[in-house]
């Protein structure tokens, strides 16, 4: 990695994450330099939401993000698969009767 | 840098960790940031989307030349609109290229230094408002051929932002036809500079699509990877395909006296590029290569004093927010 | 959709169209100036989407403008074919952008001027005036947010984003008391409902600009005279330099579609 010139200044990185309109949860959008928060949620507006995809905006610092590894994925995720209870059609009922 | 005993106990293990690399882009999977890959992958698509940043970025120059001489309301907002999502456009990428584990300053810097490409579109002139309009139809229009097939790339963060960025480009092209078409039809003089632009535009806008793939080094490896799909020939094809149609529907002559149908193929034949003249631009001595680089220096230069009071400002902030606690 | 503006406030509720209309004309297109140009993209991009809110309310403002005159003129025939001593901003709008800290210390000034006016304006007994009012008055409030957040950190940043914010304070204070005087045509509308008389916002913008200016530790200007005349069509050196720069394509090709 080159040294950056002394006189540069850095914004730290910030993940976006919209919430569309109708009462879908929040996806992550991508990503924006900001000084602080206030400057990132505006950025954000500003360069992911311009065209009104969004209802709310959430930035997060993106060293605060904590994420699985690929590796994690064997263990993490596959107690998940072989347990059927999980699921809705593993259980039977009546005919006719409606559960909600 | 590892030692020879540690590369050679590693050599095994990565022909396999490459076999199941490449077998999982085969199987169409999408490489994820965490994932592991090869060295040289990640070194490409660094390459590659960087590259694709900076064109973002310096092609908002050009096109930017013109804003504060459209000529109408409408055509003014519609402009200033196209710029602004041109620097959005550079602002995913590199945030996507940050994702392989490089600093968007350490890219900027690089295209600052004069280390970095971009396309080589970006250095000719716009001379004209017509020439706004030959931009949107046949340099967007070539930029969304590409794009499109990106947007199916192997690399997750590169392919999520090729979607994105096709959604607003489609108003961009339709944008500078409309405007070419409303010249062509007007006046004597707006006929002459709708013409007068394509001819300045059209042979720089094929080369938009790289070397011929003879020439083209890189390309095997990158199709392999899923990164290319198509080859440059490929592309430019079907971009001359979809772009003759579209000049006889608006009465503007192509600059290309070999421009012929293949009857058999149903494609355009067209004729010789200028390679001299594409070298000669990638390589410094296009007509704006130094006005493009000079004016990005320049805001960047003049930029410091603000990025340096935010970075200072956020640091009281957070001092007197701890003293506080 | 118009409406019929009642007798005798035609001529000036068309000279208050056009203050409205060109105020965000000409500040819009200096925006525009930093397009390709900006300290950062992620600013280049807020820039733009200021400047694009402020073209689009002069659009509505000046079509607005051009059915009240009734003379066949459209708002492109207004904005691209008037001279500089028939334009109507105030003065501040038209000076050119300066240094990043000039155009944010400019832009808090306009925006909470043009909020405080368009809250107001809402209440407009024009409806097209109250419905532009009211989508502007949600745009200026952004606006506000945006350029107060960045006077506050350049004022309280470097010594250099200092010394330059207190310049840039300094150097267009004395084009702010233009945005406050009221004549006979502001007078005019706001007897008739349909305009408000710009001297009523001039005590709580002061107090606005105050806190923003304290917070950003910026201190205001001892008072002196306020340059005047964009109203009456009596501006600075730079407007016709402008205009010349923006109107040169319908100027050159007469009648021509674009």
């Amino acid at each position: 990695m080159s040294a950056t010139p002394p006189s540069d200044s850095q914004w730290p990185l910030w993940e976006v994450f919209l919430q569309p309109p109708k009462g879908a949860a929040h996806e992550h959008a991508g990503s924006v330099h900001a000084p602080s928060a206030e400057h990132a949620l505006q950025n954000a507006r500003d360069v992911y939401a311009r065209r009104g995809e969004a209802v709310s905006i959430w930035v997060v610092p993106s060293v605060a993000i904590t994420a699985s590894t690929p590796d994690d994925m064997g263990p993490f995720f596959d107690p998940g698969n072989d347990k059927a209870y999980r699921h809705p059609q593993f259980y039977k009922v009546p005919q006719g009767v409606r559960v909600f | 840098m590892a030692d020879q005993s540690t590369a050679a106990a590693k050599a095994p293990e990565d022909a396999a960790r490459n076999a199941e690399f490449e077998a999982r882009i085969a199987r169409g999977e999408s490489i994820e940031p965490k994932d592991w890959m090869p060295e040289r992958y990640r070194r490409q698509l660094t390459r590659m989307m960087s590259q694709h940043a900076h064109s973002e970025v310096v092609g908002m120059l050009p096109e930017g030349n013109w804003i504060t001489r459209a000529p109408n309301l409408r055509r003014k907002v519609a402009l200033l609109a196209k710029v602004q999502d041109e620097a959005g456009h550079g602002l995913y990428i590199y945030c996507g290229t940050e994702t392989l584990g490089v600093d968007r300053q350490e890219l900027i810097q690089q295209l600052l230094d004069g280390t970095a490409k971009y396309s080589s579109i970006f250095n000719y002139p716009t001379l004209s408002w017509a020439d706004i309009g030959c931009i949107g139809w046949f340099v967007d229009g070539a930029a969304i051929v590409n794009q499109t097939m990106l947007a199916k790339a192997s690399y997750g963060p590169y392919a999520r932002a090729m979607v994105r960025i096709c959604k607003e480009e489609n108003f961009h092209k339709r944008q500078g036809y409309e405007i070419m078409a409303t010249l062509s039809a007007g006046t004597p003089a707006q006929r002459a500079m709708a013409q007068d632009a394509v001819n300045r535009w059209w042979w720089p806008s094929l080369m938009m699509f790289g070397p011929h793939d003879a020439d083209s080094p890189n390309s095997d490896e990158l199709l392999r990877w899923g990164v290319k799909k198509k080859s440059n020939d490929e592309l430019r094809q079907r971009f001359v395909n979809l772009t003759v149609g579209q000049a006889k529907a608006i009465n503007l002559t192509l600059p290309d006296p070999e421009l012929a149908l293949d009857e058999a193929t149903g494609d355009w034949k067209f004729g010789k590029i200028d390679w001299d003249e594409f070298w000669r631009v990638v390589k410094g001595d296009g007509p704006c290569n130094r006005e493009r680089l000079e004016a990005r220096r320049t805001a960047h230069a003049e930029g410091e004093w603000v990025r340096a009071a935010a970075t200072a400002h956020a640091e009281k902030q957070q001092r007197s927010s701890t003293q506080a606690a | 959709m118009s409406s019929r503006a009642p007798e005798g406030s035609r001529s000036s509720l068309f000279q208050y169209l056009l203050r409205l209309g060109d105020d965000r004309l000409v500040l819009g297109h200096r925006l525009s100036e930093w397009c390709g140009h900006g300290p950062i993209l992620e600013e280049d991009i807020a820039l733009a989407n200021i400047a694009l809110d402020l073209i689009g309310e002069a659009t509505l403002f000046l079509r607005r403008a051009a059915e009240v005159e009734g003379a066949g003129r459209d708002e492109d025939a207004l904005a691209f074919l008037r001279d500089a001593a028939d334009f109507r901003n105030a003065q501040m709008v038209e000076l050119p952008k300066g240094d990043f800290g000039f155009t944010i210390v400019r832009q808090l000034f306009f925006s909470v001027f043009s909020m405080l006016q368009m809250d107001a304006l809402q209440k407009s007994a024009d409806a097209d005036v109250a419905g532009i009012a009211a989508k502007a008055l949600k745009e200026s409030r952004y606006h506000v947010r945006h350029s107060a957040q960045w006077v506050v950190t350049l004022g309280d940043g470097t010594a250099e984003s200092h010394e330059r914010a207190q310049r840039a304070v300094d150097d267009l204070w004395r084009y702010t008391g233009e945005l406050f005087i009221a004549d006979d045509v502001d007078r005019d509308v706001a007897a008739s409902g349909l305009g408000i008389d710009p001297s009523s916002l001039e005590a709580a913008w002061r107090s606005q600009i105050e806190s923003v200016l304290a917070q950003a530790t910026l201190t205001i200007p001892e008072p002196r005279y306020m340059q005047r005349g964009g109203r009456e069509g009596r501006h600075t050196e730079h407007l016709s330099h402008m205009l010349a720069e923006m109107q040169v394509l319908p100027r050159s090709h007469p009648g021509a579609t674009w």
